[in-house]
C-alpha cells in the first residue's frame, strides 16, 4: 500500500509540511517495499486551484492514503473520488507519521477547511 | 465621454463625487462598477428598475462520452479540473475560458449558465443610473463590468460617469479599460498618499489620461497635494472637510441639488475635467 505526505524536503529525515497544497514535494512511501519517492508539487506555484493540482498529483500516483496536517475542501473533493483516506499527521517528523500510521495510531482527518481563498464547498 | 473615477482605498469620496458629477451634468449616465458594495443607486433613487441577471459559462461533463483523456485537465490554468475515477469540475475556480470544451476530443464537455450577480438600470430625472451587483461569496465581478460598460447606451454621446470599485485591481482595470479620463480622489493623510500611488501607477500603465481631486481638505498640510505637485500632476480641484457635506452625502442626499455653493463646487471640477479631456484631445491630434 502506498502513501503520501507533503514535506518540506526530499528526505525521509524531512518534517511534515504544514501545506497540502503547496507543499514543495510529496513522498510516496510504499508501506510493504518501504521504497520512497519525492515528487515535486507542480501545484506549487498555482495562481489558484493548488489544493486540486496537488490532489491530481496524489490521485495519479495510485496512493490509497494521503498523511497531512490539513486539507482543504477542494482537494478533499478530488481525492474522496479516488476513495484515498486522509489521515492527519500528529507530530512534525515523517518518520514518526509513517511508523504512527502504520501501527493504527493516527486519526482520520476530519476537519476539512473551506479553503485559505474562501472558495472551497459548494 | 467616458470619465472613470477610482481611488486606492474605500471611503475617499469616489461615490460622493461620481454622484455629484453626474447630477450637475446636463444630462448623464452613472455606471455603478463598485459591484460589491453598490451604493450609488441610494442617492438617486432611481425609477422604472429594469433588472437582468448576469452569467458565466462553466464546464458540464456529460460522464458517458468522457473517456478520462484529461486533456481538458491538462489545459486549465486555473486547475478548475480534475480527473479521478470521473472528470471533477470546480465552478467557482472556473474563468469561463472556454478552452476545456474546445479541446475535448470526445466532445464530453459542454458550457452551461451559472448566475453570478446582476445589473439594473433606472432613471432619476435626466440621469440613467446602471447599477452592477455581485452575488456575495462570489470570487470576480469582472464579467458584470464587461457587461454593464457593454450595454447599449443611446445617449452615449452624453456624459458618461463609472464610479469604480476600490484599490488597483483587475477589477478597477476592467472598469477604467475604456474611459477616456480618469480621475483619482485622494484623502489628506500618509494612507491616502499611499493608496494614491497605487492608482497612480495604474493609470499610467494603462495610459489613461488622469488627474486628482483632493477630497476632505483642511487647513494646512495636505500629503496628497505634496504628492501632486512634486510629480506634476493636474490637481481638478479640491472639496473641503465640511461637516455640512459629510451630513447629506451620509443621509444619501446629493449635496449639489441641495445648495447652489455645492452645485458650483462640483459643477467647477466638472469644467476642470471637460478642459483637461479638450486638451487631451488637442494634444492627441
Amino acid at each position: 500500500m502506498k502513501i503520501a505526505i507533503p514535506v518540506d524536503e526530499k528526505t525521509l529525515e524531512s518534517n511534515v509540511c504544514a501545506f497540502f497544497g503547496r507543499t514543495p514535494y510529496f513522498l510516496i512511501y510504499d508501506i510493504e517495499t518501504k521504497e520512497s519517492i519525492f515528487l515535486d508539487n507542480g501545484a506549487v506555484a498555482s495562481t489558484g486551484g493548488a489544493g486540486i493540482k496537488a490532489a491530481q498529483t496524489i490521485v495519479d500516483h495510485n496512493v490509497s492514503v494521503l498523511l497531512t496536517p490539513r486539507c482543504g475542501e477542494n482537494a478533499a473533493a478530488v481525492l474522496k473520488a479516488a476513495e484515498i483516506k486522509i489521515y492527519k499527521t500528529t507530530s512534525p517528523s515523517v518518520k514518526d507519521n509513517i511508523e504512527a500510521f502504520t501501527v493504527g495510531k493516527l486519526p482520520l482527518l476530519d476537519e476539512i477547511h473551506a479553503g485559505f481563498h474562501k472558495r472551497g464547498g459548494r | 465621454m467616458r470619465t472613470a473615477v477610482l481611488s486606492g482605498k474605500g471611503g475617499t469620496g469616489k461615490t460622493l463625487l461620481a454622484v455629484n458629477l453626474a447630477a450637475v451634468a446636463k444630462t448623464a449616465t452613472y455606471i455603478d462598477c463598485d459591484v460589491e458594495e453598490p451604493n450609488g443607486h441610494l442617492f438617486f433613487k432611481p425609477e422604472d428598475v429594469q433588472e437582468e441577471e448576469v452569467v458565466v459559462k462553466i464546464p458540464q461533463v456529460d460522464k458517458e462520452r468522457c473517456n478520462g483523456c484529461r486533456k481538458c485537465v491538462e489545459f486549465c490554468n486555473f486547475n478548475a479540473l480534475a480527473y479521478a475515477k470521473e472528470l471533477i469540475a470546480f465552478e467557482e475556480i472556473c474563468h469561463s475560458c472556454g478552452g476545456c470544451v474546445m479541446v475535448c476530443p470526445e466532445k464530453a464537455l459542454t458550457e452551461k449558465e451559472r448566475v453570478i450577480g446582476k445589473i439594473q438600470k433606472g432613471t432619476a430625472g435626466h440621469v440613467r443610473i446602471y447599477t452592477g451587483i455581485l452575488n456575495t461569496g462570489e470570487p470576480s465581478g469582472v464579467p458584470i463590468i464587461k457587461k454593464l460598460l457593454a450595454e447599449e447606451n443611446p445617449e452615449a454621446n452624453k456624459r458618461v460617469f463609472i464610479d469604480c470599485p476600490p484599490g488597483s485591481a483587475c477589477i478597477v482595470m476592467e472598469s477604467i479599460k475604456d474611459a477616456d479620463y480618469c480621475i483619482l480622489v485622494a484623502e489628506p493623510t500618509l494612507f491616502g498618499v499611499h493608496n494614491l500611488n497605487m492608482v497612480y501607477e495604474l493609470v499610467q500603465l494603462l495610459k489613461r489620461p488622469f488627474g486628482v481631486v483632493l477630497n476632505k481638505c483642511l487647513e494646512g498640510e495636505n500629503p496628497a497635494k505634496e504628492f501632486c505637485l512634486e510629480r506634476n500632476i493636474k490637481i481638478l480641484g479640491r472639496i473641503p472637510f465640511d461637516q455640512e457635506l459629510g451630513r447629506l452625502n451620509s443621509n444619501a442626499r446629493i449635496a449639489a441639488g441641495e445648495s447652489e455653493e455645492y452645485a458650483a463646487l462640483f459643477a467647477d471640477i466638472l469644467e476642470a475635467v471637460r478642459r483637461e479631456v479638450r486638451h487631451e484631445t488637442v494634444a492627441d491630434s
